[in-house]
């Protein structure tokens, strides 16, 4: 790519050509630099704004508060570097959140309803894997349908809240390990535990690169001897599973199940995902940058709720970022298809 | 005989009927239809006149599809043309003035054509997914009509805006007459004029449609500014059925109620070949399978188990895989008539 550079580049001073090669080569990480870069923005003008929003309480609440919908970034963005989407994320994280908590409330130890639910999230994965695999549905279609049953699954464990009283699960949430005012709690563990793994899978692993490769171009990654059926069948297992532990994480955080959880959440996910630099188009994209962009996400949802406005605006901010990030990702992969 | 069994509508047609029947065994109070004061009544009467919203968003949504593309911002345009609604006839002084819901009505479609062709725009000029594009709306569209109704749940006393809804002509709902009288003109102008032919051969294959001539950019930005009309429209229902604008609720979920609408109606998400009397068995399988398990006593809120259900069942049967089976169960049928060839459901199982 770089021996196509036009020739004025080469003559130019070494300092810009040396910024044009790291461009050149790491273009796929503009869009994730552009997401810290509004985050730290994000963060300094509302501490220069309020005075008081940097500090260690809030910044540890930011982590917890958005740790399921970090959860479930993680799983979207491997769904989303396939090319593919998962729209049933939501309500699954519903329907193993509310299953959980009735199990807990019917006497079942704690160790063994959490993997029942975590499994059931995958299966529900699975489902809708074996459908875009197998059976040619579009990813859209067939996380539809998972959405449905989702929801719907939720509705039929109950139609109210269940509380939780197992120690086991509200220990997840209660315990607060404090480093100076600094806290986390293992929801907050949890969380970061799934981006770490996450990150590490896709960067150093065969199947991380199986991922990025389908995404890229799946026919030339059929051809290369990947195994495409077993990676793209376990990208939507691996989302179900992180709805799954989304689910816990979430009826640990409120303390009960509720079918009405996470209505919308999907959309939520995919927003941070996007944000975070990942190309919806697939075969780009980072976990650390879904990471960035659920802080990105909760940091908006924390200034609007200091500034006191409606949290209608939320969404429309949301909105417009997700139009300006898509319109630079267009402009970055015109750019790419140019060159070549 | 061949030639109505292939027919696209024919598999649709032939589920609708057939709930129908079980319904009407079930519960013969189902199929009976009554005269009165000049209206009709019954369960079916019901079901046309509750379909008339998701009809609308289903019409778009075929057409938007047609085009190789999807419209997920139906429902947040539903609740922004509701809220437009509702705000002007709330603010002013004689809610029950003929003119005031007129000019209500307008001002939300005009809204509601905007959003269109916002949406419109980002597809066919800027040259974004129409899934991202349309993700866009469906995001901030709610947050708008929150805005608009500054958070509240609006309500209005408007006889002539409830009318929209719950009032009848001719026997009939006129909600119900509304929908089909504007199916009815959108199924003419497709088919009568060239506009549905190149529609399919933008959908089948954009680039081979662009070198012929076809400016593929009018007809997809016109797909995506006629769904948001009928989005709009959709919502002006809603909000009249209910006298309210409830910016959470209003077209909640009814993007994939519309999408499915249209695959069980058997249009191709691949885009291409499409067929509106598909979407119109397609909605009206959707109402009478809702209205079923109500009766059944089935949650409302617990009937999207037997949808998921519904869509794996259609998907499959759909997909190619499914096909080849068939043929090779067929031919091993044949060359081994001897042996047992598995049925198709066997091999499904």
């Amino acid at each position: 790519m770089t021996t196509l550079e036009t020739s004025p580049l080469t003559t130019s001073a070494p300092g810009a050509s040396k910024y044009h090669t790291f461009m050149s080569r790491h273009g796929s990480l503009m869009p994730t630099f552009a997401a810290v870069a509004i985050l730290v923005l994000l963060l300094v003008g509302a501490q220069i704004y309020f005075g008081n929003f940097v500090t260690p309480g809030n910044m540890s609440a930011l982590l917890l508060d958005n740790a399921p919908l970090m959860i479930l970034a993680v799983g979207m963005t491997f769904v989303i570097i396939t090319a593919g989407i998962d729209l049933s994320v939501g309500s699954v994280m519903a329907f193993t959140g509310i299953w959980l908590a009735q199990l807990l409330a019917n006497g079942m130890s704690a160790a063994l309803a959490i993997p029942i639910t975590l499994v059931a999230g995958a299966l529900i994965g699975l489902l809708i894997g074996v459908l875009i695999q197998y059976f040619n549905v579009q990813p859209f279609i067939a996380s539809l349908a998972g959405l449905f049953l989702g929801r719907g699954l939720a509705y039929v464990v109950s139609t109210a809240s269940i509380k939780v009283e197992d120690p086991a699960v509200l220990w997840l949430q209660s315990t607060r390990i404090y480093i100076g005012s600094w806290y986390i709690t293992p929801t907050g563990i949890i969380a970061l535990l799934v981006v770490a793994i996450g990150a590490f899978v896709m960067q150093f692993t065969r199947f991380g690169r199986t991922v990025y490769a389908i995404g890229g171009n799946e026919q030339s990654a059929r051809l290369m001897g990947l195994n495409i059926a077993r990676t793209k069948v376990a990208v939507y297992v691996i989302s179900g599973a992180c709805a799954g532990l989304a689910g816990l994480v979430l009826t640990a955080y409120s303390g009960a199940g509720y079918p009405r959880f996470g209505i919308g959440v999907e959309l939520d996910a995919i927003a941070a995902v996007v944000i975070g630099g990942t190309l919806l188009t697939g075969g780009r994209g980072y976990i650390l940058g879904s990471m960035v962009g659920v802080f990105v996400f909760g940091a908006i949802n924390s200034v609007i709720s200091f500034m006191g406005a409606e949290q209608a605006w939320t969404r429309i901010i949301i909105g417009l970022l997700l139009l300006v990030f898509i319109v630079v990702q267009r402009a970055i992969v015109a750019r790419a298809e140019r060159r070549r | 005989m061949k030639s109505i069994v292939t027919h696209k509508v024919f598999w649709p047609s032939a589920a609708l009927l057939g709930l129908i029947v079980i319904n009407a065994i079930a519960r013969p109070r189902f199929v009976k239809i009554t005269i009165n004061e000049g209206h009709l009544y019954g369960n079916l009467i019901d079901i046309l006149r509750n379909s008339a919203p998701l009809m609308l968003v289903a019409l778009g949504m075929t057409i938007v599809i047609a085009t190789r593309g999807i419209d997920l911002s139906v429902g947040a345009i539903m609740a922004v043309s509701g809220a437009v609604a509702l705000q002007i006839i709330a603010g002013s002084d004689e809610p029950n003035n003929l003119g005031v819901v007129a000019a209500a009505v307008i001002a939300a479609l005009v809204v509601s054509l905007l959003l269109g062709a916002w949406n419109g725009f980002l597809v066919s000029v800027v040259g974004i997914q129409p899934i991202i594009a349309t993700l866009v709306l469906m995001l901030a569209g709610r947050g708008v009509a929150l805005l608009i109704t500054d958070g509240r749940i609006t309500t209005v006393n408007s006889e002539p805006f409830k009318f929209l809804s719950t009032g009848y002509i001719l026997l009939l709902p006129f909600a119900f007459l509304l929908a089909m009288t504007i199916v009815g003109i959108v199924a003419f102008v497709e088919r009568r004029s060239a506009l549905g032919v190149l529609t399919e051969a933008v959908g089948i294959n954009p680039e081979a449609s662009r070198l012929a001539g076809v400016r593929s950019r009018g007809i997809v930005w016109g797909a995506y500014m006629l769904s948001g009309v009928l989005a709009g429209i959709a919502g002006i229902l809603y909000s009249s059925n209910i006298s309210a604008a409830d910016a959470n609720a209003a077209g909640n979920l009814i993007e994939l109620y519309a999408i499915l609408a249209v695959v069980l109606g058997g249009t191709s998400l691949s885009g291409g070949k499409f067929t509106i009397a598909g979407t119109v068995v397609g909605v009206l399988f959707i109402k009478t399978l809702e209205s079923t398990m109500l009766f059944l006593g089935v949650k409302s809120t617990q009937a999207p188990v037997v949808f998921a259900l519904v869509v794996v069942v259609v998907v499959i049967i759909q997909s190619p895989r499914l096909a080849s089976w068939g043929r090779n169960a067929a031919r091993s049928r044949l060359s081994a008539s001897t042996t047992k060839a598995p049925t198709d459901a066997e091999v499904a199982a």
